[in-house]
């Protein structure tokens, strides 16, 4: 049985139980995305990823994933959180949304929260900086701030040069 | 039996589907004045199975057509009726009835019935257009040896008794195959219907098969104590009984052992319009269909026609087991020893070999950084692995490869059709069907083929009329020849009619607004008519004329398959297009450069050279930037860095090296900073997980790991043109 149906078929039916997160910083702050989502982590390689002409910043190319050509974003880029460092602590989350697979370059990944709904606060409008629509909510754990983000339709949104239009329509971005 | 047959209409579909174009291109290759005698056997074999399997499937219209077709095509290879053109035209129309069935059949969709009664009513009328009085259903030919009158002693006559305990309307549909499965076993008459007053059915089984054997069919759904089955006295009928089934005539037949082949039809007539008259047996096809007798009497000709063609006998006697098909598998089978495996294997072959190839080239590269006294050995190893690699990749590729007369073989009937539509007469020629290229390749050629072969028809070769005046002789020739050169396969349309119109091409192109000069090259006015919408036809006709088949051509051999079209054409002699075609869809030969560091490959079949330039070759023009003079032209300079904004190694051409490539009639010379080698590489899809980048086609998976970037020189060129 896949699990994502399980896990809409469990949130449908017992509301209480709780979301998966994987948690991870970007400079400062930290964010937390749905655990299905994520395919594996790996470290960055600098020298193994190719770049592609003409893409924005935070497009860093695209690398050899086991025979598979991905593409790497660097979210630290997008966001504009200064200037990113690479080294040995730099961490790639591969994501595998809508059977596309993408890796995202952060600055560490911390631990799997299981946030309960209690835990999770509706997310206040932060006007252009991010869309509201891709925040999901933010958590609060201890004194922690978690940014929940939806990052299928992040990667799906126009804005990331991901996809082509058509395939984003199709998407549903 | 309760077997479900869904399972098998597949290979069925397939199979009759091989038939039918055997049969199209017997059928064109006849002969009028002459025809082979093997070939006529072909056709009505070919015809015969098609029958076969489509009555043990329950497809009821193909059997029908199907055997009005072989009961003519019978008499034809009897010598009775003489072959003629419009017979084969029937035929060929006939073909097409059935092609359509099938695909009906495929999809679940209903045929044209209209269609196929014609064509049914067309054949019967050939059939008996030698005859002047309707014959009796005795009418058999003369060759036929008298059936004989009484069972053979082996045979035993059994009258079969099922009293279901459950309702009839449920075991409808297990009466049907019951009924076939009967069939098989010898000549049935179903004495007695089930119904809702009476629920019995009662069957005469004429057969040589022990009574278990009889029985077996009853017990997938029936209690035993059901059937009964006691031996009968010879039917009285029995010379009813010969003709009253067309399918199963000869019962008592010198050859029992092929009338089972023929057995597995599943034709059953109605008893009682058997008794009557033995005609319907030709209408027998639904199984339990009640039959009108007394409308029915132009058939019975067919009919007799059919119980003759038994009479004649199959010239294989296949002793067939239940369930088998005709004897015509025995000589299939001998002919090709092959095995059918689905496109999907094949492809994951195809990958996992690819990826071997990778493995072993990215195991080569460590290993060629070891010091080579030391490992020794290892490096052999590798070399005879790299070997191995190699064979293997090539035998797999093989696989995929098929003929092109698979491509070539629907021509003859197009020219055939087209010509006599546009009443031009035109000979095709084919030249080296035997070359292969890659499956997928063959079944994205056949439509753009067709538009240039059409075109050829409607604008290249002129009438008869105008190639006489011309001193050419009437009738024209289109040439389909291909054939391997260097890593490609080429393919050529090759027609000796009027040739292209320079003057109104040009014409054409600046009545669209396309910027031309009149002193462009004829390569590149022959490229124009490409353009979406461009025709200089006079009159669109629904053969060609609206602009579009170029278009998809092109489309789909440059940009769908990554070939090239050339064209050449003489004013009043004729036209050649040249298509080049790459061996496979998966694997390119490239050339690898390095700009500022970074890898690219360039396919080898653009390429027409690489060179390191001088000084004084590289000329600016102004606003259109560099050129470089080489061989006489002056040909435009594309630095690939300013293209991939990428900081170069090399600023200048002259310390650098220019990779002269061709595409769509142009050449551009890309500026790198060096060529790193030669390779052959497996092309991964970029926009699986990305989205298209201009001036890339895709990416590979290079020795060390890392992925490089594979140039799409199509849009390099359409780039540098501005």
């Amino acid at each position: 049985m896949a699990p994502e149906a399980t896990q809409e078929t469990m949130d449908e039916v017992t509301p209480h139980l709780s979301q998966e997160c994987l948690t991870f910083t970007l400079g400062a702050e930290e964010y937390g995305i749905d655990i299905l989502k994520v395919q594996e982590i790996r470290g960055y390689e600098y020298e193994a990823v190719t770049r592609i002409a003409n893409s924005p910043e935070f497009i860093k190319g695209v690398i050899n994933l086991r025979g598979i050509i991905v593409p790497i974003v660097d979210m630290r880029i997008k966001f504009s959180l200064g200037e990113p460092e690479y080294n040995q602590f730099t961490v790639v989350i591969i994501l595998n949304v809508n059977h596309r697979i993408v890796g995202m370059v952060v600055d560490s990944v911390s631990d799997v929260i299981a946030l309960t709904p209690e835990q999770i606060r509706p997310a206040p409008e932060l006007g252009s900086i991010m869309d509201a629509q891709l925040l999901t909510g933010l958590g609060t754990i201890d004194d922690r701030m978690l940014i929940l983000v939806d990052i299928e339709k992040l990667m799906n949104s126009p804005e990331m040069a991901l996809m082509d239009d058509a395939a984003a329509e199709l998407a549903g971005a | 039996m309760t077997v479900d047959m869904s399972q098998f209409y597949q290979v069925f579909f397939e199979e009759a589907g091989e038939h039918l174009s055997n049969m199209e291109n017997l059928l064109l290759s006849l002969d009028i004045e002459s025809p082979e005698q093997e070939d006529l056997n072909a056709i009505f074999r070919a015809a015969h199975s098609i029958k076969g399997g489509s009555a043990t499937f329950g497809f009821t219209d193909i059997a029908e057509v199907t055997h009005i077709l072989e009961s003519l095509l019978d008499r034809i290879r009897n010598g009775e009726l003489a072959l003629q053109k419009d017979m084969v035209d029937v035929f060929l129309r006939a073909g097409d009835i059935l092609k359509d069935q099938l695909a009906a059949h495929q999809n679940n969709e209903e045929s044209d019935t209209e269609a196929a009664r014609g064509v049914c009513e067309e054949l019967t009328r050939w059939q008996h257009s030698d005859e002047s009085a309707a014959p009796a259903s005795t009418a058999q030919p003369p060759e036929n040896p008298p059936p004989a009158d009484t069972d053979t002693a082996a045979e035993q006559r059994y009258t079969i008794t099922f009293t279901p305990s459950s309702s009839p309307a449920e075991h409808g549909v297990h009466m049907e195959n019951m009924a076939a499965e009967l069939e098989k076993l010898g000549a049935v008459d179903i004495l007695a219907e089930g119904s809702a007053e009476n629920p019995v059915w009662r069957f005469a089984l004429t057969t040589a098969a022990p009574e278990e054997a009889i029985r077996e069919p009853f017990d997938f759904f029936a209690q035993p104590a059901d059937v009964v089955i006691e031996p009968a006295p010879p039917a009285q009928a029995a010379a009813e009984e010969e003709q009253g089934y067309g399918f199963f005539t000869d019962i008592a037949s010198p050859e029992p052992a092929e009338e089972e082949a023929e057995q597995g039809y599943g034709f059953f007539t109605d008893v009682d319009a058997v008794r009557k008259t033995a005609e319907e047996e030709a209408q027998g096809y639904g199984f339990f269909e009640k039959i009108e007798p007394p409308q029915e009497t132009p058939p019975t000709a067919a009919s007799g026609g059919g119980a003759g063609r038994r009479d004649v006998g199959q010239p294989k006697g296949d002793a067939a087991s239940p369930g088998k098909r005709p004897s015509d598998k025995a000589a299939t089978a001998a002919q090709t020893e092959s095995i059918r495996v689905s496109v999907e294997k094949v492809d994951q072959l195809i990958n996992l070999v690819g990826e071997l190839v990778i493995t072993q080239a990215m195991v080569a590269q460590t290993a060629n950084k070891l010091p080579p006294d030391v490992y020794e050995t290892l490096q052999v190893s590798l070399s005879q692995l790299e070997h191995n690699t190699r064979d293997l990749q090539e035998s797999v590729m093989s696989i995929r490869m098929m003929p092109i007369s698979f491509v070539f073989s629907r021509f003859p009937r197009v020219v055939r059709d087209l010509s006599s539509k546009l009443n031009k007469q035109v000979e095709l020629k084919t030249v080296g069907e035997g070359t292969e290229l890659d499956k997928g390749l063959i079944e994205k050629l056949s439509d753009p083929l067709t538009h240039l072969v059409r075109n050829s028809l409607d604008h290249g070769v002129e009438s008869p009329e105008k190639r006489l005046a011309a001193g050419k002789p009437a009738k024209g020739t289109i040439t389909l020849r291909a054939s391997h050169q260097g890593g490609n396969v080429v393919i050529e349309v090759i027609d000796d009619g009027a040739g292209m119109d320079r003057e109104k091409i040009l014409a054409k192109a600046k009545e669209r607004g396309i910027p031309v000069s009149d002193t462009i090259p004829d390569q590149e006015v022959w490229q124009l008519i490409f353009e979406a919408g461009f025709s200089t036809a006079e009159v669109v006709t629904d053969v060609s004329g609206r602009g579009v088949g170029m278009d998809v051509v092109k489309r789909n051999i440059i940009h769908g398959m990554g070939g090239r079209i050339e064209m050449e054409s003489h004013s009043g002699a004729g036209t050649r297009i040249i298509i080049r075609l790459p061996l496979t869809l998966a694997i390119l030969d490239g050339m690898s450069v390095s700009v500022g560091g970074d890898i690219f490959i360039t396919p080898l079949t653009y390429i027409v050279e690489s060179l390191k330039p001088r000084e004084e070759d590289i000329k600016t023009v102004s606003g259109r930037g560099r050129v470089v003079y080489v061989r006489g032209e002056y040909v435009t300079l594309l630095p690939l860095h300013e293209v991939f904004n990428i900081q170069p190694v090399v600023a200048e051409p002259q310390d650098g090296i220019l990779v002269l490539v061709e595409a769509e009639g142009k050449k551009v010379a890309l500026f790198v900073d060096e060529l790193v080698g030669q390779h052959q590489v497996v092309i991964k899809s970029l926009e699986t997980n990305f989205r298209k980048v201009a001036g890339i086609s895709g990416a590979t998976i290079m020795g060390d790991g890392k992925v490089a970037l594979i140039l799409d020189i199509s849009s390099l060129v359409r780039l540098s043109q501005g």
